[in-house]
């Protein structure tokens, strides 16, 4: 499409049922009750000026622009503030409104600076356009009054400006940040003329406020007040492409907004269904990254990994890569090779992975990302439920009543639903957090929980059991909903087991540490609170029992009969932006697309006649068995799209023998990334905005990522994959992404309904999308369990392995930041590092007292596993015994520490339980100077090639 | 394959299934082991010492070579 501001309806919309009709400068319009007059006027393509209304926020009725005249009605009404009436009759142009509104407009630019035509919003402003809509001609007061045009520019945030000159105190800003963001860093000070926007701190910048950066702000304001410093450096977009975030699970749409082949900015697409028009610092501001200098573009090949790399064709790499795994293959069989997919590719690209790996090197040997860290969900939700994802839409929030938040931190790690979770808590809804640590949500702006349950790492088990023991034991079982629901025996087996003394509170309390009087009344509040809805992140999953703790999880929103209906349910909080997705297409290696085991014959039958192969039977190795078993010298070959698992997976030592043992390691992204130090092979890779295809977010929803420059390798990573088919003889004649979707509808039943066509049609779809369901289906299990009958699983506490005593006597657990993302490949190369330049370590002042630590000092963070140097950060945010570090940055490697440790039933890696000793420090670890100097060796690229 | 890993993986399996009551943690176990292990998982399974097992998940594996004889 060419460039076009969002439409802007002036007031946010009515959810009423109610229709109201009225009628405006005398066209009738019906709209649901509640509507303002404002908005149905917008509705029938009507626009009455307006400086201080945006849809995104409530109406304000500040600006008077917006005033009409009413039948009937005394006095001039502020449109966006007046609702309609059935009969309204209502007009919007009369020559009295015009001189008023001319009036106003003439005062506001009385104190603006008129320099449009070298302004960065010029024909991108809304206060040039309504001035030129009220039809304003002449400023009678001049312009040598009082003024406010030399008001310092604020450049301190690095992605955009605050120039206070331009600003007309329309508070838009103020409210967006309240409204929409929900971090109240903006506030109007002063009064009357001295009137300012102030970000409240010290300093009054953005950077040392509170401010998250989000962009609600610069994309309420209507002037050249909040702009973005892209569009100063570039100039006004001259078109726009709907595409889909690359960060994390909320799935964020966006308008890219272009000038030629530039992306000027991320804009927030306001029918984006999971956001909502909502951003966040990631995904407003920080692609950067896909023009860093530091990319690879140039296919590179290598004999042994203490060889510089030498850059070649992509005709040589794949002939080079071809030729090595058919000799392995030959030699060792098809069992020795294996492929890893990625939760940062799209779903075709992901089912072209996994299709070369079974199809063509022949083995099932593929696994993905969400080996560490929602593969329990998979399990869990499949057992008990019947699928294998989460139950609700993220609409679903709007009508929750109790929000149990347990092991995720949203507001750092999926800031954009976050902010949807405390707009309803401002409206009244309850909430339980679940958390060691103490997350933003338990205590923010007009936000705070009725329960923190700070519980000991490790204990999840213990503490859903003795909720659930006191919700069975208080008779707060819904017991209609069980026997219409659930299998009744297995029930009862269950509340037998819960019921047992030994689960009671009281009892676990030793265990847990949680005080046994909070958390009867925290089960208490979700039992009878109302429509009770789990959220939960990698603070579940990422345990010796992870995949318990989701069957527990499930558990109690059966036995409270939260399942099926908006606002209840059960809903992993998917890390990366296509988790979801990348397990859907068959990324595991017992299953193929649609979780069906690779064991079942007529599964297999239809995979082997659409790609004309035989497929193995047996399940094949998850990533920790694949690096075992490269040790053991019996896998020997690993193509791994997107993913850094030297800085990702748990105890990097053995993930760097495991791929040191192999004799060829090929990877596939857009960096040197850390597990490139080991690879013999490098593939450039595509970022998301030069390929399109598909992402799957946490909701089930499946969104079109559009290509909207050129890949910068020349390929985008789908057309990479059939390079290296096509090298291995299998002909593949993929010619766009949609085909490779249109086979994924052919074998996967819970896909058959979708197509590039129908998600252009429709925006998104949340499968499963079918004949039952063709436009998908926003909220699971409705009628009855996807299983049939819901199960209900008994799961006893089972201590972890990982022990504290004296020489490790602290328990870690690791997460993300909000500015940063994974291994931080995107993040770190974008000016996020502004605000999270290194990993730091969370530790208790009893603690750090103890060991004569304080903020900023180094300190050796050593476990079983190894041991690296990181600064402290001295805080009560971590309860005493318990220390918490992000993994973002590699000269850190947080994963040096993490064990072998995982989770039973998948292997998820128990990184949120290892444990520590923590003492001060001089410098690095010689583990870290060591790495410093294998990385540099490893990443030498031969200057003849180079040049 | 390093086989106290094995021993130490069938023995989480097994522990976490016990609650569960014998019977069917014994065969939930061995079907774990079915579903999820490679071949060479199950071989070094198979041909290891099988002391270190507890009672569930030694019943286990003997459903598991009673099945494959």
């Amino acid at each position: 499409m060419g460039y076009e501001p969002q439409a802007d309806f002036g007031t946010p919309p009515s959810s009423a049922e109610t229709l109201v009709t009225l009628t405006i400068d005398g066209r009738s319009v019906t709209v649901p009750e509640g509507t303002s007059v404002m908005r149905a006027a917008a509705e029938i393509g009507g626009a009455i000026p307006k400086l201080c209304a945006t849809d995104n926020v409530e109406a304000f009725g500040s600006c008077r622009m917006c005033l009409v005249e009413v039948e009937g009605m005394r006095g001039l009404p502020a449109s966006c503030t007046t609702p309609v009436r059935q009969g309204l009759v209502v007009k919007t142009q009369t020559p009295r409104l015009e001189k008023i509104r001319r009036g106003v407009m003439e005062l506001y630019i009385s104190d603006h600076p008129l320099d449009c035509l070298t302004c960065s919003a010029n024909n991108d402003c809304e206060l040039q356009d309504t001035a030129a809509q009220v039809g304003l001609r002449d400023v009678r007061y001049g312009y040598t009054g009082d003024n406010h045009l030399g008001a310092a520019t604020d450049t301190s945030n690095p992605y955009f400006d605050f120039d206070a000159s331009k600003c007309i105190v329309c508070s838009r800003c103020v409210r967006a940040c309240e409204e929409v963001q929900g971090t109240f860093a903006l506030t109007i000070e002063g009064r009357g003329f001295g009137s300012k926007v102030s970000a409240g701190a010290k300093l009054d910048d953005f950077m040392s406020s509170d401010c998250v950066s989000c962009g609600a702000c610069v994309q309420a304001c209507p002037t050249a007040t909040l702009n973005e410093k892209a569009v100063k450096d570039i100039g006004k977009p001259e078109r726009s492409v709907i595409t889909t975030c690359a960060y994390c699970g909320v799935g964020c749409t966006f308008r890219a907004e272009m000038r030629g082949e530039q992306l000027v900015r991320m804009v927030p697409w306001k029918d984006g269904k999971a956001n909502r028009g909502h951003s966040c610092v990631k995904g407003r501001f920080a692609w950067g990254y896909a023009n860093h200098a530091d990319r690879i573009t140039k296919p590179m090949i290598r004999d042994a990994i203490t060889q510089p790399w030498r850059e070649v064709s992509w005709e040589e790499a794949m002939t080079f890569t071809a030729a090595r795994l058919q000799k392995i293959k030959a030699e060792h069989g098809a069992r020795a090779l294996g492929g890893i997919t990625s939760s940062r590719c799209t779903n075709e690209e992901v089912f072209v992975v996994q299709k070369l790996v079974r199809g063509g090197f022949g083995s099932n040997n593929v696994d993905t990302c969400a080996r560490v860290c929602h593969s329990p969900t998979g399990f869990g939700l499949s057992k008990t439920f019947g699928t294998s994802a989460g139950t609700q839409d993220f609409d679903s929030v709007e009508d929750s009543d109790v929000m149990l938040v347990i092991g995720a931190n949203p507001t750092d790690g999926h800031p954009v639903f976050a902010s949807r979770m405390k707009k309803r808590l401002r409206q009244g809804a309850k909430l339980i957090v679940v958390d060691p640590r103490r997350i933003d949500l338990v205590r923010s702006p007009h936000v705070e929980a009725q329960h923190h349950l700070a519980l000991q790492p490790g204990t999840n088990v213990a503490v859903l059991t003795a909720m659930a023991h006191t919700i069975v034991t208080e008779g707060l079982a819904a017991e209609d909903f069980i026997r219409e629901r659930c299998d009744w025996d297995e029930y009862q087996d269950w509340a037998r087991f819960v019921s047992d003394p030994r689960h009671s509170p009281e009892m676990l309390e030793a265990v847990t540490r949680v005080p046994a009087a909070d958390l009867r009344a925290a089960a208490r509040l979700y039992a009878t609170g109302g429509n009770g809805a789990i959220y939960y992140g990698l603070g579940v999953t990422e345990h010796s029992q992870g995949t318990s703790t989701v069957m527990a999880i499930a558990n109690l929103a059966m036995v409270t009969g939260n399942i099926g209906r908006p606002g209840v349910g059960v809903n992993p909080l998917r890390g990366q932006n296509n988790v979801q997705g990348a397990c859907d297409m068959g990324s595991f290696p017992h299953e193929l697309s649609g979780y069906r085991h690779i064991s079942d014959k007529a599964t297999r039958a239809m995979f082997e006649t659409e790609w004309g192969v035989a497929l193995d039977s047996e399940p094949g190795l998850r990533i920790p068995n694949m690096l075992d078993a490269a040790v053991d010298g019996t896998f020997r070959a690993l193509y791994i799209q997107g993913e850094d698992i030297l800085q990702s997976d748990p105890n990097t030592h053995h993930v760097a023998a495991g791929l040191a043992a192999m004799e060829c390691v090929i990877v596939h992204d857009l960096f040197l990334n850390e597990t490139a130090n080991y690879a013999h092979v490098f593939l450039p890779g595509s970022t998301f905005l030069e390929k399109t295809g598909t992402f799957t977010n946490a909701e089930r929803r499946i969104q079109m990522v559009r290509r909207v420059m050129d890949p910068a390798n020349g390929y985008e990573d789908w057309e990479v994959t059939q390079l290296l088919a096509n090298a291995l003889g299998l002909n593949w004649d993929y010619t766009h992404a949609s085909q490779i979707m249109d086979e994924v509808a052919r074998l996967t039943p819970s896909f058959a309904g979708v197509s590039h066509a129908h998600l252009d049609a429709a925006g998104s779809l949340q499968w499963p999308v079918n004949e039952t369901h063709p436009e998908g289906s926003p909220i699971m299990h409705v009628d009855g369990f996807v299983r049939g009958r819901g199960k209900f699983v008994v799961t006893d506490y089972i201590p972890t392995d990982e022990k504290t005593g004296p020489r490790f006597p602290l328990l870690l657990t690791t997460g993300r930041i909000l500015s940063q993302y994974n291994v931080g490949a995107q993040t770190r190369r974008t000016a996020n590092t502004a605000w999270h330049e290194e990993d730091v370590l969370e530790i208790h002042p009893t603690d750090a007292e103890n060991r004569g630590l304080k903020s900023g000092d180094w300190v050796r963070l050593a476990s079983r596993a190894g041991e690296t140097t990181l600064r402290a950060l001295v805080t009560d945010r971590v309860a005493p015994g318990v220390v918490y570090t992000t993994f973002h940055h590699p000269t850190t490697q947080a994963n040096v520490v993490t064990t072998e440790n995982s989770d039973w039933a998948t292997n998820c890696p128990e990184y949120k339980v290892t444990a520590v000793q923590v003492s001060p420090s001089n410098g690095a670890s010689e583990w870290q100077v060591e790495y410093e100097a294998q990385t540099q060796q490893a990443r030498r690229i031969a200057k003849e090639a180079a040049e | 394959m390093n086989t106290d890993h094995l021993m130490h993986m069938l023995n989480q399996i097994a522990v976490n299934l016990a609650a569960q009551g014998e019977a069917t943690a014994v065969a939930e176990t061995a079907q774990h082991v079915v579903d999820f292990w490679d071949p060479r998982m199950k071989a070094g399974l198979f041909a290891a010492d099988l002391t270190p097992l507890s009672p569930i998940a030694r019943a286990a594996v003997d459903q598991l070579i009673a099945a494959h004889a």
